[in-house]
């Protein structure tokens, strides 16, 4: 039993631990979120000292009177030092109170209010399509071009998701305006109308990234089929469909989440674009306008609010990645 | 003289509370000349008393000593040399073998020098001077391993430690690296610390043999005592696992 | 290569062998169209404006906002310019812009990866942490950012691209550095006393260029897609200057009447990033830096490779398991590599059978054969391969699964990466029982706990709850071996099952294993490379060099072997008892490879006996009247001076 004692002894402080690894998670990843948000808002902030030149005459424009433009900076706190414009706005977003927009005086978390719905409806659609096609698409190439099986069709597939995973999404917009709305007539070309209207907007913004996450599923299907776990699984003699969906396909999307969290940020991006060609009543069409409009309030609402639905993205991924993956929450620490 | 001091070193990883002790106050010394084996099992602290004596890893407590002063581990000469483990990984790809040796010879030796000492060291290891230009995916694993060693010796080390030289050997070509070192012990008398999980390898090229154990030092003595006459209890069950040991 | 003294630094791009593969690359389809894409695209870029820039500006108020026609191929904008010079023309300032905004990128991003390295630790884990949250955004998100903050135009979206960009590359740089900076081959350079900035610019870089270029290839891509985007949106280039993406906007709001004018600038955008992307993509493919490609298909196997005769030798009462001529092939560059040729073996009821030899002698691909579990393109062909008296060539996958799944365990080498990572041990070793023994979910968690406990795991209940990441490596692979007991196994296959292990962790499961072979009658296929571990645990050994039994004897008589190679094998790996003042023996040489067999006897060129008959003609595995199997034309004739002498004998074999 001389075995048996070394064996325990590396257990038992294992279990001890069980339930700190995810306290020390919990905490780390809150931490990470906290200390990301700082920044943003942060960076958010600096938007107004560090464009170049005095905003508020940018955005008067240089016909505007000296008193108006003074009153103007008052009202934005811009005669104040820096570090009590800073705590201002601190507050202020905590608060929610992001200021009123220089162009029409509304208040910034109005308009963010009434833009962001159809943004959101925008990116989850795209999501839940990109999803529904990636994973099925990409695992079932990865089984059927397994060790080098059916090279025509891995060729195919590669060439084909290359190509489509490089059209970037506004071009696709436009190419499918021409080709559902223009020639066919079967589709609306732009505005938020019926169910129609969302069809071209959320393939645009669905199809590039549902090629790349097909490819990454595939190459990590395949990865996940040599892997000797598998080999245990086929060992055991378990039907084909059980060891491919129940052994190597869970192995193949945790591998995939990480690289698909980048892709579902990208996303949330990808809106802007896409809702400009569409003329989409979201938060993209808002901040180009704005920006163009030197509109700096509303400017930085938005990119508070993009930012932070960045980084709930992340956190999300991760908090999957680790229900998933117990390893990944010790790996981390 | 060249005698290498490990004087109650300890070295921890991490911070104070999430940390552990790889090494813990070990004290041992290679003598002058002398091939001290040093065996345990994975995880010991083999590997990382071995680090810490050439400064890639941090002495938390204690000192590494050789003749009585620190073991240097800034850029410059390097008293205290080390060949690692794996022969595949020990060698950059993108050099010639020639290179990797040159690189390790004393700066400011003359660029002739240098030279002939890459061709001698080649030499000493049983490797053809004119296969200095080769890249190291064009030799075997065996003879990656000695250009290892010739490296080493290239910074005219007064020591040498050898973290596991053969275990990612196969087994035909374990034998040619046991027999080079065993040679050029002989020859050029390097005090060498001489680290390995395998106790018969130990036993061929050791004279004294320390037994490590969770970062301690349990039993050390010379070679025929310890492996004969074993006086700590883990050794004795080191040498009862040893397949095909009478048990 | 020049010719280059000892100590004189040879620049990467010298070497002969990067170059080949980059050129490689260029002769695949797939690289020479994207290497031709891309050349036009650069071409253009400096040639279009000379070409057609006169004919971009001609204005032309008789032809506004045409559609295609003769003179105008794409149509004609407000001021009745022509759009297909336009677009042509705007080549030059799409890529001038992006190229800039990529060395932006890559001059950012390479300091900011390299600062960890090179700073000391706590600085390197600042820049480290801001990496990281910058990351976290993306580029594009950045790129607007930035553009607010440098201005509106191409200055600013060239600024906001390209630092927007820098993080992402920083951060490859630093991954990659970490890599290859951990690397023994940069420690074994830091212990030579280099200095860090020399262990940079020496060993790291040049180690990571390739994937550097590759991925500076393919943001270049990136960039002008971004750009695009950037004027697309009005934030980048401003009238009265244009590229494609100001184009793209320009032609969107009169796309019912001609839809030219916005589809000849997407396409251009999407042709010119796909000349980027593709040519990265195939140069990565063609260094190895994505998902190796499988290997070359070759033509079937063309008949029987000559292969001599083998004996079968006397075979006792029904065997557990009866392979006769097995071989497994697989398709190489040249044609198909036979890495095992011809085995036959037989292991008896409750017997233990020991595979010797060194690393790529066939022995684990022989066990997967036998197991049946060589995938495609792998290619098993036997003359007889009976399970139990079941030929398991017959009959499909599925026709077996049921008695190989019950009856034939596997017990694999690495018990960290056999084990499911995302599943508890209970749910795995359950799994198969509840498949072919019908066991419901509690009966088949029941037997599981019960088989953790059979193989000594302590408090199996709560053991058999917890994931393989929980378990010590002895422990993981005793619970491979119980998962093998689930069932009621006539054979154990296992293929060094204890190498990954600790010596006294070893001797745990060694014993285990022949505790289990002498209660239950388990016969036991151990493949191992340690001679002293097959001795120990086997009854009968066969010893395996190039794919072929050369040798099958009893295991107490390893040490007197008649094959020159099993006497070589034993005398050169040193045990406990070996004599302290001679040299250990060797064997020169190495291995012969799969894919070019010599014509005789494998061993000959190692081998001290070899005669011309040898080199001709391969033995045959003969038996003699005991029963021990051997192929050598020398067999008796073996002397004492079957070994090299040590040191004598210096490898030249390159
Ligand atoms: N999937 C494969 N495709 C091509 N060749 C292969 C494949 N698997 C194994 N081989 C080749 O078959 C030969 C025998 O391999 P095998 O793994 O059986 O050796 P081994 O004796 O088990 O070695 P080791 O001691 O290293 O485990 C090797 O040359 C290997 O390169
Ligand atoms: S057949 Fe000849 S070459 Fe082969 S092992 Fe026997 S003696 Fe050596
Ligand atoms: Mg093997």
């Amino acid at each position: 039993m001389t075995a048996v004692a070394p064996a325990s002894a590396v257990g038992t402080p294992s279990r001890r631990m069980a339930d700190n690894p995810w306290l020390a998670f919990a905490v780390r990843r809150t931490g990470r979120l906290l200390v990301s948000l700082w920044v943003l808002v942060t960076a958010s902030f600096l938007i107004l000292h560090l464009i170049p030149g005095d905003p508020v005459r940018a955005a008067l424009g240089p016909t505007a009177p000296a008193a108006l433009v003074a009153a103007r900076r008052a009202s934005l706190g811009l005669d104040r030092p820096l570090w009590e414009q800073y705590v201002d706005y601190l507050r202020g977003v905590l608060t929610g109170d992001l200021g009123s927009s220089l162009g029409s005086s509304l208040p910034v978390s109005r308009i963010i209010g009434q833009r962001l719905p159809a943004t959101l409806e925008l990116a989850l659609l795209a999501f839940v399509v990109v999803v529904a096609l990636a994973v099925p698409i990409g695992a079932g190439m990865g089984v059927l071009t397994r060790g080098g099986r059916r090279r025509g069709g891995e060729l195919a597939f590669s060439s084909a998701s290359t190509v489509v995973g490089a059209v970037p999404d506004f071009v696709l917009g436009v190419g499918f305006v021409y080709v559902f709305s223009v020639t066919l007539g079967w589709l609306p070309v732009a505005g938020r109308t019926g169910p129609s209207s969302y069809v071209l907007p959320v393939l645009a913004l669905a199809v590039g990234p549902a090629a790349a996450l097909a490819r990454i599923v595939r190459v990590e299907m395949l990865t996940a089929l040599r892997s000797d776990h598998v080999r245990t699984a086929r060992a055991k003699r378990l039907p084909a469909w059980q060891v491919n969906l129940g052994h190597a396909l869970p192995h193949a999307l945790t591998a995939s989440i990480t690289l698909g969290g980048l892709l579902l940020s990208a996303l949330v991006a990808g809106t802007v674009l896409v809702e400009n060609v569409f003329s989409w009543p979201g938060l993209g069409s808002t901040i180009v306008s704005s920006i163009l409009e030197k509109d700096y309030p509303v400017v930085q609402g938005v990119v508070l609010v993009y930012g932070a639905g960045v980084l709930l993205v992340n956190l999300a991924v991760d908090v999957v990645l680790s229900l998933l993956d117990p390893r990944s929450v010790i790996r981390e620490s | 003289m060249s005698e290498l001091v490990f004087d109650d070193v300890t070295v921890r990883y991490g911070n104070a509370r999430t940390g552990h002790t790889a090494v813990d106050g070990v004290r041992l010394v290679v003598p002058d000349g002398a091939v001290v084996g040093l065996v345990g099992e994975s995880g010991s602290g083999k590997s990382t008393l071995a680090k810490a004596a050439v400064g890639l890893a941090p002495v938390t407590g204690g000192a590494v000593l050789l003749d009585g002063v620190p073991v240097p581990t800034r850029p410059g000469r390097r008293p205290v040399q080390m060949v690692f483990q794996d022969p595949y990984s020990s060698l950059d790809p993108r050099m010639t073998i020639g290179d990797s040796i040159a690189e390790a010879v004393p700066r400011g030796t003359p660029r002739a020098q240098r030279r002939a000492d890459v061709l001698r060291l080649l030499e000493l290891v049983d490797l053809d001077p004119a296969r200095a230009r080769a890249h190291p995916a064009q030799l075997s694993g065996g003879q990656r391993q000695r250009v290892a060693v010739a490296r080493a010796l290239a910074a005219r080390p007064d020591v040498v430690i050898a973290d596991e030289i053969t275990s990612a050997l196969d087994v035909s070509i374990q034998g040619t690296v046991l027999n080079l070192v065993r040679r050029l012990q002989r020859e050029l008398g390097t005090s060498m610390l001489f680290i390995s999980h395998n106790l018969a390898v130990v036993r061929y090229v050791a004279s004294t043999i320390a037994v490590m154990r969770e970062g301690r030092i349990v039993e050390q003595g010379p070679a025929e005592q310890v492996l004969g006459d074993p006086a700590h209890e883990y050794t004795r069950e080191l040498l009862a696992a040893v397949p095909g040991a009478v048990r | 290569m020049t010719t280059m003294a000892p100590g004189v630094l040879v620049p990467v791009a010298d070497r002969p062998a990067a170059r080949g593969r980059w050129g490689s690359v260029l002769r695949t389809p797939v690289g020479i169209g994207a290497g031709v894409l891309l050349a036009a695209v650069l071409v253009l870029a400096v040639v279009a404006p000379v070409v057609w820039g006169a004919q971009a500006e001609a204005v032309d108020t008789d032809a506004i906002l045409q559609g295609s026609s003769a003179a105008h191929l794409v149509g004609t904008d407000n001021l009745g310019r022509d759009l297909f010079a336009r677009t042509m023309v705007a080549t030059g300032l799409s890529v001038r812009l992006a190229l800039t905004a990529t060395v932006l990128t890559v001059v950012l991003g390479m300091l900011l990866g390299a600062a960890p390295l090179l700073l000391g630790r706590r600085a390197g884990r600042l820049v480290t942490a801001g990496i990281d949250i910058a990351v976290a955004f993306p580029g594009l998100l950045l790129a607007l950012f930035f553009a607010i903050v440098f201005g509106v135009g191409a200055t600013g979206a060239v600024l906001a691209i390209g630092v927007a960009g820098a993080p992402v590359f920083a951060r490859l740089t630093s991954t990659l550095a970490a890599g290859v900076a951990s690397r023994d081959y940069v420690l074994a350079a830091r212990v030579a006393g280099v200095g860090r900035f020399r262990v940079l610019l020496r060993h790291v870089f040049p180690n990571i260029a390739e994937p550097l270029v590759v991925n500076a290839t393919i943001g270049a891509g990136g960039a002008l897609l971004a750009f695009a985007g950037l004027s697309f949106l009005g934030l980048g280039v401003q009238a009265p200057d244009y590229d494609w993406g100001r184009l793209l906007q320009d032609g969107l709001s009169g796309i019912y009447r001609h839809p030219e004018a916005a589809l000849a600038p997407g396409l251009a955008i999407v042709v010119a990033g796909l000349a980027f992307n593709l040519f990265g993509e195939a140069v990565a493919k063609g260094i190895g830096l994505t998902s190796a490609a499988g290997v070359v298909r070759g033509r079937r196997a063309a008949g029987a490779d000559r292969q001599p005769a083998t004996e079968r030798g006397p075979v006792a009462g029904q065997p557990v398991l009866d392979v006769e001529d097995l071989s497994v092939a697989f398709p190489g560059a040249g044609g198909p590599v036979r890495p095992v040729r011809g085995v036959t073996f037989s292991v008896g009821r409750g017997e233990a059978v020991g595979v010797v030899g060194e690393s790529g002698s066939g022995k684990s691909l022989t066990a997967l054969a036998v197991a049946r579990l060589v995938e495609a393109p792998g290619e098993v062909t036997a003359a007889r391969l009976d399970f139990r008296g079941t030929d398991l060539r017959t009959g499909g996958e599925r026709a077996h699964r049921r008695l190989l799944g019950t009856g034939f365990a596997m017990v694999f080498q690495d018990p960290m990466t056999s084990l499911n990572p995302t599943r508890r041990i209970g749910h795995q070793l359950a799994e198969g029982a509840r498949r072919h023994q019908g066991l419901s979910r509690a009966a088949g968690l029941a037997r599981a706990v019960d088989r953790l406990r059979s193989v000594r795991v302590p408090e199996p209940e709560r053991r058999a709850r917890q994931y393989p990441h929980e378990f010590s490596g002895g422990m993981r692979q005793r619970a491979m071996i119980g998962m093998g007991l689930m069932g009621e196994p006539a054979l154990i296959v296992a293929d060094e099952p204890t190498t990954a292990l600790d010596v006294t962790v070893q001797r745990s499961v060694l014993d285990l294993l022949a505790a289990i072979r002498r209660s239950d009658d388990v016969a036991l296929l151990l493949i191992s490379h340690d001679v002293a571990v097959v001795r120990e645990v086997c009854d009968r050994v066969l010893v395996m060099y190039a794919g072929r039994i050369v040798e099958d004897l009893p295991a107490d008589r390893l040490a007197a072997g008649r094959h020159p190679y099993t006497r070589a094998l034993v005398a050169t790996v040193p045990d406990m008892a070996v004599d302290l003042d001679a040299p250990l023996p060797v064997i020169p040489g190495r291995p012969v490879d799969p894919s070019a067999q010599p014509p005789g006897c494998a061993y000959a060129a190692r081998c001290p006996l070899a005669s011309d008959r040898c080199r001709a003609e391969d033995p045959p595995l003969a038996a003699d009247a005991s029963g021990s199997r051997v192929a050598c034309w020398h067999a008796d004739e073996v002397a004492d001076g079957a070994l090299a002498a040590a040191g004598a004998a210096r490898e030249e074999v390159a």
